[in-house]
């Protein structure tokens, strides 16, 4: 019974089936049109954002890491001393999200029966910070150094042999904060899993504040009122960042391969690798006459298929569906926010060209260190 | 009963010349006490005096950022700590270390310090998460979103230099991977798209001995001038820039109105 559970989960935790399943659930989890929402309240999704919900999410998290604990294969990744954190995060991620989500229920619902979000107080009626607020810090701080200190306690800092530049581990990991840009790495050359993307993450939040023009939901929890923001901000921050971080640590063993959390970490897992490049796909498979000489004309399609995707694309949605948000923010902001927007959505696009076709690099220049 | 008149001696301590010079509000009792208080401190008043309901709740802030902000004066004290102790060097790294666990007594300052900068990172993005869902980065507080941004950056990079400096098999290797990407930055790396762009005549100017990459392990490998320049850029570099950008951010706060809440 338990061995089917374990191997039932081994196999949904496969990037290809759990990455698909929080994509296609998740627009239904947070639903950023009217659409999802009827579907969201109708099949009682919202449920997970009550009390009920947390006490199950909470469940699942925990029965996973128990059943890990007690299993040979997990229990060796699950009581790394550094993947402690990775514990705390995934707890710590959930708590605050349905507390920000219930709250943010609560407050749509008094925001549509005409009231105040409940953070609303009379301006003239403030508590003084002392002792109000200075007791709360205090009483915090004492209560975190208590745990850190517990913390410290229990757990040794790791320490492995003396550093060897001759023996490489097998995996070597980066820090588990930095494993989402590692795993990205399956997809992307360094360049831009390491460098571009990195960047445009940084740019790219710092321009949120400019890019979502909503004036509503400002210092209150709500969700309906920015919907749509909420929306593409919890994909990227959720599925992109920290459920990569989440199959970085767990489910990547030897030579990066997948391995589910209840698999043994066999060095030896042979996994058929026969990527192919787009030119090759185009001039090779289905026009039979080999790569052309010339770089740019052997990539030309590449070019075609990048140009199109940055550049023309946007310009066909703002003249069709996108016509009325295009003219609301005009074209500096929506430059930007299709700039972030595609690079953003491109990760996911590439992930399942790779799955589905085997695709390696849409334009493949080894001879600049050009691929993407 | 009789007590009624008699001073405590929190009282008459409140009311002698040592802590009237400290404190010139005396003990906190009244109202206007209270937010002389806080007014006449240079560390509590950070904090206005008096701030609406909403945002003393731990529901609100979650008191993220100040546990973040926390967390780094505890890092800062427990990192000067590990300095007597350390030295970044090839040779002494790694004993250096185990030194530290075995001979200094209750030593658990590694642990404090490693943990804790985990913990950070972890605070750090709770804190930007729950900025985000009480949507407080909206206007009037855009740029401090942006400088937020920032802090979290350097918090991540903190602690990534941090990674090396045990001068184990996990440091070298983390730190290898992190470092290789920089390898491939365009044009200033040199397996980067554009690098070859940048020559003259024959002669490349961004090589394995001269990119970006060279120049933050300051060799071609992870090797005796990284570990130094990790070091610098862990204890004084990186903390500096936190720092100065702290400064501006809880400025900001107070400057864009206080904490966030609905009108
Ligand atoms: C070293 C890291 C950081 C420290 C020490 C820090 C500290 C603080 C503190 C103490 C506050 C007061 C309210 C609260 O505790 O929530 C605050 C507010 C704020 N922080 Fe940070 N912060 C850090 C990083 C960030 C990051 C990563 C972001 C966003 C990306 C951010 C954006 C903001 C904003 C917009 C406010 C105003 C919130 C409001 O008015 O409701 N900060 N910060």
């Amino acid at each position: 019974m338990l061995q089917t559970i374990k191997d039932i989960i081994d196999i949904l935790s496969a990037p290809t089936v759990s990455f698909t399943f929080l994509t296609v659930a998740f627009p239904f989890v947070f639903p950023p049109t009217d659409w999802f929402e009827k579907i969201h309240r109708k099949f009682g999704i919202w449920r997970l954002w009550t009390k009920p919900g947390f006490y199950g999410g909470m469940f699942a998290i925990t029965f996973f890491f128990v059943v890990g604990y007690f299993d040979p294969n997990f229990h060796v990744t699950l009581t790394k001393a550094d993947n402690f954190p990775i514990i705390l995060m995934i707890y710590s991620m959930f708590i605050t999200i349905w507390w920000s989500m219930y709250q943010a229920y609560l407050n749509d619902e008094r925001l549509e029966n005409g009231l105040k979000p409940n953070e609303y107080n009379d301006p003239d009626d403030k508590v003084l910070v002392w002792p109000d607020l200075v007791y709360i810090e205090f009483i915090a701080l004492i209560l975190f150094m208590v745990f850190l200190i517990v913390w410290s306690i229990l757990v040794a800092a790791p320490l492995e042999e003396p550093a060897n530049p001759a023996a490489t581990p097998n995996p070597s990991k980066a820090p588990w904060y930095f494993l989402g840009l590692q795993e990205m790495l399956v997809y992307f050359d360094p360049w831009i899993a390491g460098i571009v993307f990195p960047m445009f993450i940084i740019i790219g939040m710092m321009a949120i504040p400019y890019m979502d023009i909503n004036k509503k939901g400002d210092g209150y929890y709500s969700f309906k009122e920015r919907r749509i923001g909420m929306f593409i901000f919890m994909y990227g921050w959720l599925v992109l960042w920290l459920f990569l971080i989440v199959i970085g640590t767990f489910f990547r063993g030897p030579n990066w391969n997948f391995f589910g959390p209840f698999e043994y970490w066999d060095a030896h897992k042979v996994v058929p690798l026969n990527n192919v490049n787009l030119s090759e796909y185009i001039w090779v498979k289905t026009l039979g006459t080999g790569l052309p000489a010339n770089i740019l004309i052997r990539e030309g399609i590449g070019f075609l298929v990048l140009v199109a995707y940055m550049g023309i694309l946007p310009i066909l949605l703002a003249k069709s569906w996108l016509k009325n948000y295009f003219q609301e923010i005009g074209p500096v902001r929506y430059t930007f926010i299709m700039l972030f927007g595609l690079s953003m959505l491109a990760l996911p696009i590439k992930m399942y060209m790779r799955w589905l076709f085997n695709l390696k690099y849409i334009i493949a220049i080894p001879e600049w260190f050009f691929n993407i | 009963m009789e007590n009624k008149n008699k001073k405590s001696f929190l009282e008459r301590m409140g009311e002698s010349q040592v802590w009237k010079s400290i404190i010139r509000s005396g003990v906190p009792r009244s109202r206007r006490q209270r937010m002389q208080a806080i007014l006449g401190s240079v560390f509590l008043h950070l904090h206005p005096a008096r701030i609406p309901k909403h945002a003393v709740k731990i529901g609100y802030t979650w008191c993220m950022g100040g546990l973040s902000f926390f967390l780094f004066i505890v890092l800062t004290i427990t990192g000067l700590l590990l300095m007597f102790y350390y030295r970044p060097t090839v040779e002494y790294a790694y004993t250096d270390i185990i030194d530290m666990a075995e001979q200094v007594p209750l030593g658990i300052m590694r642990e404090l310090h490693r943990w804790g900068a985990h913990a950070m990172v972890l605070t750090v993005w709770l804190h930007m998460l729950r900025v985000f869902m009480t949507g407080s980065y909206k206007p009037p507080r855009e740029f401090n979103w942006g400088v937020g941004v920032l802090l979290m950056t350097l918090t991540m990079f903190l602690s990534f230099t941090g990674y090396l400096l045990p001068w184990d098999q996990l440091a070298i290797w983390a730190i290898t991977v992190g470092t290789n990407m920089a390898r491939a930055h365009p044009f200033i790396g040199h397996e980067g798209p554009g690098a070859s762009l940048l020559a003259i005549g024959d002669i490349n100017l961004v090589h394995a001995g001269s990119d970006v990459r060279f120049a933050l392990l300051g060799g071609r490998f992870v090797g005796e001038a990284s570990l130094l320049r990790f070091y610098v850029l862990h204890c004084i570099g990186v903390p500096f820039i936190t720092m100065i950008l702290m400064a501006v951010h809880f400025w900001r706060i107070r400057k864009d109105g206080g904490i966030s809440g609905p009108l």
